[in-house]
């Protein structure tokens, strides 16, 4: 079980705490007050601002929630919708599940400690909201859930919690997004998220962001994959942010766990991003994946990549590829750590800009410079992600495309 | 037409074409052949257009056109198009998506690959660990849907197996309009006379000569264009005496 109390407690110590890695992010320049949003019915959805339901669309949350398991949509710090839409599927707002739901003390910050940073500390003691979603056990989702967090109000520091579960032999898919309404220029998102998959079940989480300008991002996320379990975690990002910083961590408990992360990052000029992942691979048969693809266009952008080996009959493999197409800054730091004997890991990184070569012998075949360079790009970040559902894979491709014209 | 003035070409500070003649008329298909490092390559992709080529005399004719100074792709879009010997890897753009933008346009993409084998490797990132044979096979593919006027192949048999080589050889009399398939209809005189393709092969092995019916072979040797003269022959000029011999041989005759 759980005790605010005591959390409250030890956040309270930890509100100034600068954070391991990343540019500090002084507080008190946003405003944390609750917003007034009241609650939509599935029909008021689609009664939102077009403008707004392009930023939404944009961020993977499709308002007419079309071959979709569940939504889950938070404005500000308001709950504005939520209902699953599947059997075996639960969304359900955090602040009500601490209220009504006996188990969530299983699984609230016990995967993240609440003092490691003033961010994590803000998260608890400001709590907005957040999302569980929960898949019941050998429950198969065919759709994803969606999830959105939505800022509109200009100067607002937004606090979330989520906790996501697949149970034993379940199949889950959560594609969520953030974005800002088209007005908004600055705020702060802070977001704990702590996923839980259990034996030999699936969880795919792709995550699409897309900020205003002068946004400062703070997520945190653990995961603990049991055996047998595979996570998935995909990360899109192609619009400029002021300042992002996050370094999910996964830990494989079980044998046979796998995890892979994906991440696809464009870099506008002013934009700072320091992101990678960490994953502990603790048990025989343990895989792990981690690929990167990032560009700048004149943006400073930290790859980070770290894979541990603590037990022999490991595989890990680590990509970070950068291209410089208009100056700016790519910095890859990948690390491969082996504990014992018999581990099995590797790295490639690559930052560069894109080979003379490959344009000259696509303008040989009737494309002009500009075209055989966008032709390129798009084939760099098209990544093929194994075991990413076809559907998810066209959601990622639709945000690839959009932020193309955006790019060139 | 393809007609190429007094060319000399640098790459760096080297000059590696010092001084070539060239005719290519419609419907002709040149042979070159030379030593390594003779400069063959370089003549194709300074015909091509690639800018690290430079001219430093003379001038490139297509279809009445100056195009010594025009950029790869503007002599694309005239009719000029290259079977490369070794292609870079472009990652992450299929093959299938490659062969269509080749045709500018959706094209049967399916039935274009059957004929040269190939269909196993349209989903697959363009040359991404392709073998030699394979390259030479996605390499004329693509010239299928970009159906240039002009074409420059680029040792189009090397690497190729053996169980291959015919279906390579085909293709690219095929695409050279030297397949005689128009001869079924029309007498072999005037088939000759519609012919409008026009090729300039580069082949160490002359094995492509088995399958096209080339109409000139020429030999570059030190940068310089030294003989014109039937392929066979000059093939087995060079298979009995070498480069060197062959060379004096002919322009002592002349």
């Amino acid at each position: 079980m759980y005790n605010r109390d005591q959390l409250a407690k030890k956040a309270n110590a930890a509100r100034r705490k600068q954070s391991a890695i990343g540019p500090d992010i002084d507080l008190t320049e946003f405003d944390d007050a609750p917003s007034q949003h009241s609650y939509l019915a599935e029909e008021d959805l689609c009664s939102l601002p077009m403008a707004d339901q392009n930023q939404l669309l944009m961020a993977g949350l499709d308002v007419r929630e079309e071959e979709r398991g569940g939504t889950y949509l938070q404005k500000d710090t308001d709950v504005i919708h939520c209902h699953a839409q599947q059997e075996g599927i639960e969304v359900i707002p955090i602040k009500k599940a601490l209220e009504t739901e006996p188990w969530i003390g299983d699984y609230y910050w016990k995967l993240i400690d609440v003092d490691t940073d003033k961010y994590t500390a803000a998260a608890e003691l400001g709590l907005h909201d957040g999302y569980v979603i929960r898949a019941l056990p050998g429950s198969r989702s065919i759709y994803p859930v969606q999830a959105c967090l939505y800022l509109e109000k200009e100067n607002i520091q937004q606090n979330v919690h989520n906790i996501i579960i697949a149970e034993e032999d379940s199949e889950l898919h959560i594609i969520t997004g953030c974005a800002t309404a088209p007005h908004m220029k600055k705020g702060l998102h802070v977001g704990v998220s702590e996923f839980y998959v259990k034996k030999n079940a699936r969880l795919t989480f792709t995550m699409i962001h897309n900020w205003a300008e002068d946004m400062a991002v703070r997520p945190r996320s653990v995961a603990r994959v049991e055996a047998g379990g595979l996570f998935l975690n995909n990360y899109i990002c192609m619009k400029p942010v002021r300042s992002l910083q996050m370094y999910p961590t996964t830990h494989l408990v079980g044998e046979n766990a796998v995890a892979r992360f994906y991440s696809i990052i464009v870099g506008s000029p002013g934009s700072y991003y320091d992101l990678g992942g960490r994953i502990f691979l603790k048990h025989p048969g343990n895989r792990a994946e981690i690929v990167a693809r990032t560009i700048s266009n004149g943006g400073d952008i930290i790859a980070r990549g770290h894979l541990i080996g603590e037990e022999p009959d490991i595989k890990a493999h680590l990509e970070c590829r950068g291209l410089l197409l208009k100056g700016g800054r790519i910095h890859a730091i990948p690390e491969l750590e082996g504990l014992v004997d018999g581990v099995e890991m590797s790295h490639e990184a690559a930052v560069g800009k894109i080979a003379q070569e490959e344009i000259a012998y696509l303008m040989s075949r009737g494309l002009s410079e500009d075209e055989a360079t966008a032709t390129i790009v798009r084939g760099f970040l098209s990544v093929d992600i194994p075991g990413l559902p076809p559907q998810l894979k066209a959601e990622i491709d639709k945000a690839i495309e959009e932020s193309d014209k955006d790019m060139m | 037409m393809l007609q190429i003035e007094d060319l000399k070409v640098r790459l760096g500070d080297k000059e590696i074409l010092k001084h070539i003649d060239l005719k290519i008329h419609p419907g002709e298909t040149h042979i070159l052949f030379g030593p390594n490092g003779s400069g063959k390559t370089s003549l194709l992709m300074t015909i091509m257009g690639y800018p690290q080529y430079e001219v430093a005399g003379g001038k490139i004719l297509f279809k009445g056109e100056d195009i010594t100074r025009m950029a790869i792709n503007e002599r694309a879009e005239l009719g000029i198009g290259m079977s490369y010997q070794r292609p870079p890897t472009i990652n992450g753009l299929k093959t299938r998506q490659m062969v269509n933008l080749c045709a500018q346009g959706e094209v049967a993409v399916e039935s274009l690959a059957r004929q040269v084998n190939f269909e196993a490797f349209l989903d697959r990132d363009l040359n991404a660990g392709f073998s030699g044979g394979e390259i030479k096979r996605s390499e004329l593919l693509q010239l299928m849907a970009q159906a240039p006027d002009l074409m420059l192949f680029d040792e189009p048999e090397s690497g190729v197996d053996m169980e291959n080589i015919a279906l390579v050889g085909n293709t690219i009399a095929a695409l050279l309009q030297k397949d005689g398939s128009a001869e079924e209809t029309t007498s072999k005189m005037q088939a000759k006379l519609n012919r409008t393709k026009m090729g300039l092969i580069i082949t160490h092995t002359g094995y492509i000569l088995d399958y096209v019916s080339a109409d000139k072979g020429q030999v570059l040797y030190d940068g310089m264009l030294s003989c014109v003269s039937n392929p066979r022959e000059i093939l087995n000029c060079v298979g009995e005496s070498g480069y060197e011999e062959c060379v004096r041989c002919i322009t002592g005759i002349n």
